[in-house]
């Protein structure tokens, strides 16, 4: 097992992210129980499910929004989150974890993006203001991001101007110019117009193929069909069923997964 | 009534200047409050939003008592007690000016630690999620991100705050602060004519404040529209 | 040391003296907040009249009040009317002079209340064949009044605190006697703290309801 604050030198097949017994509760309310899950270097998974399942929830405990009730997590071999005190182990504050988070990208389901700022600035201000990169070097990478979005004609645009796909996109962007290790998506096109779902999924896509390793919680089969490795099923706080997506999308094993899926996409 | 006009005509050319001379006071007054409130009330918001359980209570106690009582009796009690408690120590028995301009940022730092934080809080917790998940540390997150967005929210109600003080310096008259009213005051009784005195001061307050006035609704127009 | 046995002894009788005067300032606010409310709304309306004349005249009205300290109106009233040949007790200036200071405030609130409403509000109840009137009094204003407890309930905090100003123009509320009590034993410290805790008494369980009202309004919405 890996131990704690080390830092692998693990061969390539070592998974980026491993994710054992996660459980996370909300006063009374257990909304993770049990999760396990490892992912590959350069793997796309894709997580979907009923809402109130959990997915949204394992995803912000990845990074740390949500502090797990127990079990851990490992990015590139060395736990995060927590540090050992004697013999048990402690959540990290928002200080110590600011430094974990630099390596992990979230894209967030209503987009986030810094209204006071534009597009540019939006994508610049953490590779400035975290990382420390000069401001001309960080502009330079700035606008490749958002060229690579396809926003380049964009750059000094404030994102209330912005459609919503558009605001999405520099979001992406933005988790882009930090060049982080894992993006985690959280149901990115859920709070778009069904015409502005496309260009965000398109930019998905792209970065999938670039061998970006990515989860994705989603609503949408299609893309989840065509882009991801491996497919989980959860409901309930609990994996139901994990496996390819030819497996799972066309031929579920269980019952609750069949029976979701065609009410997905009976809609 | 028409006597006021020659009362005015009278005693304007006397009055004017040495009431002009007093709102010079009360601006200074409300000036140097001003920025102590602002001072005290940041501090007080920030430590009203902290993770210390204490600390929190601590806020919110100073907040709670601070707004709950008439400014008049801040201003006494700073003015008036010190002096009476310790009769030695000098720097205690504070000027009328110094006496009001800390009580008037006692009581001030209260409302606009309650304004601060309702701007912190007004916005989505998405932005701190996001400025989080970058990597930003709460300290950055803070002031790169969450701040300067606060900052244009409560613009306009620490404006009208601002108008408040303005008024409010008038208090300060009866623990004998260097401003219009008590000037006013001291000019009505020698001169026998309060109403016509009073209505000059009320003018004069009204003068100073309008213009105020104005700038406040004019940064609410402006700001509300580039949201 | 000397301060609690000072305190203590002299408690009782600090208190009930306050307490006395604590029966002015509530008098004092009651009275004020129900000539502002009233006078507010008569305001309010004329504001709205479709005569220019009119609206310049109430709009001046508020932005005048609103623009001067309390303490000068207060002051023009209780010192300036004798001059010009009205006599005015001291509780009567100090009703009418804070109620004045209201009414321009609270004209704005009854104002902002209702213009919050939706326009769709209003056109829903014409649509439905409501005159004007009924729109206001059956549609409009319930809404509008829900909208402005708040804000209301908020004034009366601030002017149960400007009651304390009253003591200028010889009201016998709080702050007069506390400073009578304080010429006469020199305790300022223990008389102060009593009248600041007998108006804490009486904001902190105000704001409380301010906060629940608030709360209450936004479940609501």
């Amino acid at each position: 097992m890996q131990s704690d604050k080390t830092t692998s030198t693990d061969s390539k097949d070592a998974p980026l992210l491993s994710i054992r017994d996660l459980h996370k509760s909300f006063g009374e309310l257990e909304v993770l129980s049990g999760v396990d899950i490892e992912v590959a270097r350069g793997e796309k998974l894709c997580i979907i499910g009923p809402s109130g399942s959990g997915k949204t929830t394992l995803l912000r405990c990845i990074n740390y929004l949500e502090k797990p009730t127990s079990g851990h997590i490992w990015i590139d071999g060395t736990l995060i989150g927590e540090k050992k005190v004697g013999d048990r182990y402690v959540h990290l504050n928002d200080y110590e974890l600011a430094r974990e988070r630099r390596e992990i990208g979230f894209v967030f389901q209503r987009f986030n993006l810094f209204p006071h700022l534009t597009a540019l600035q939006n994508v610049t201000i953490a590779p400035r203001k975290v990382l420390g990169i000069a401001p001309a070097e960080a502009e330079a990478k700035g606008k490749e991001m958002l060229d690579k979005v396809g926003l380049g004609h964009k750059v000094n645009e404030y994102p209330e101007r912005l459609s919503g796909g558009q605001q999405q996109r520099v979001a992406i962007a933005r988790v882009l110019a930090m060049q982080p290790k894992l993006m985690l998506f959280d149901e990115a096109t859920s709070a778009l117009d069904p015409e502005l779902v496309g260009e965000v999924l398109r930019v998905m896509r792209e970065l999938a193929q670039e061998g970006r390793t990515m989860v994705v919680v989603t609503h949408e089969i299609q893309f989840a069909s065509e882009v991801s490795d491996r497919v989980i099923f959860m409901d309930q706080g609990k994996i139901v069923e994990e496996g390819p997506p030819s497996a799972i999308l066309t031929n579920a094993r269980h019952e609750r997964t069949r029976a979701f899926l065609s009410q997905i996409t009976d809609r | 009534m028409l006597d006021l006009v020659e009362v005015y005509r009278e005693n304007i050319a006397s009055w004017l200047p040495e009431m002009g001379m007093a709102c010079l006071g009360t601006l200074k007054l409300t000036f140097v409050s001003f920025l102590l409130a602002i001072a005290v009330g940041l501090l007080v918001a920030l430590l009203r939003i902290s993770t210390h359980r204490t600390i929190r209570g601590v806020a919110l106690t100073y907040i709670e008592v601070a707004r709950g009582m008439p400014a008049l009796v801040i201003l006494y009690i700073v003015y008036f007690v010190p002096p009476q408690v310790a009769p030695g120590v000098k720097w205690l028995a504070f000027s009328s000016f110094t006496a009001a301009v800390i009580g008037l940022a006692i009581h001030g730092g209260a409302i606009l630690a309650e304004i601060f934080r309702s701007g912190i809080e007004a916005l989505h917790r998405g932005q701190r999620e996001a400025a989080l998940s970058l990597g930003m540390t709460p300290t950055k997150a803070m002031a790169y991100i969450i701040l300067p967005q606060a900052t244009r929210i409560v613009l306009p109600p620490v404006a009208n705050y601002a108008i408040g003080l303005l008024k409010d310096t008038a208090v300060c008259s009866l623990i004998a602060a260097p401003e219009l009213m008590l000037r006013a005051k001291d000019l009505a009784s020698s001169s026998f004519q309060p109403m016509a005195v009073f209505l000059l001061a009320a003018a004069l307050y009204f003068v100073m404040s309008y213009p105020l006035a104005l700038g406040a609704r004019y940064l609410e127009m402006r700001l509300n529209y580039s949201r | 040391m000397g301060f609690w046995a000072n305190m203590i002894k002299e408690f009782p009788y600090f208190m009930s003296v306050l307490l006395h005067g604590a029966v002015t300032t509530i008098t004092v606010a009651v009275g004020a907040l129900a000539f502002a409310l009233v006078v507010g709304l008569v305001v309010a309306l004329l504001k709205m009249s479709p005569f220019r004349v009119v609206r310049f005249v109430t709009s001046a009205y508020i932005e005048l009040l609103r623009g001067t300290p309390a303490l000068a109106q207060l002051f023009v009233i209780y010192f300036g009317l004798p001059d010009v040949g009205i006599d005015v007790a001291p509780v009567t200036a100090a009703i009418v002079g804070l109620g004045i200071n209201g009414s321009a405030y609270l004209a704005e609130v009854y104002r902002a209340g209702i213009e919050s409403i939706h326009k769709g509000q209003v056109e829903a109840a014409l649509s439905l064949g409501m005159t004007p009137a009924r729109a206001m009094q059956y549609i409009i204003l319930p809404q509008a009044v829900r909208v402005m407890l708040p804000p209301i309930t908020n004034f009366s905090i601030v002017l149960l605190k400007d009651t304390a100003l009253v003591s200028v123009v010889a009201a016998p509320e709080i702050m007069f006697y506390a400073r009578n009590l304080v010429t006469e034993t020199f305790l300022s410290m223990q008389v102060y703290l009593l009248a600041a805790l007998i108006y804490l008494s009486m904001t902190i369980p105000m704001a409380r309801v301010v906060a629940m009202l608030e709360r209450k309004r936004k479940a609501w919405r």
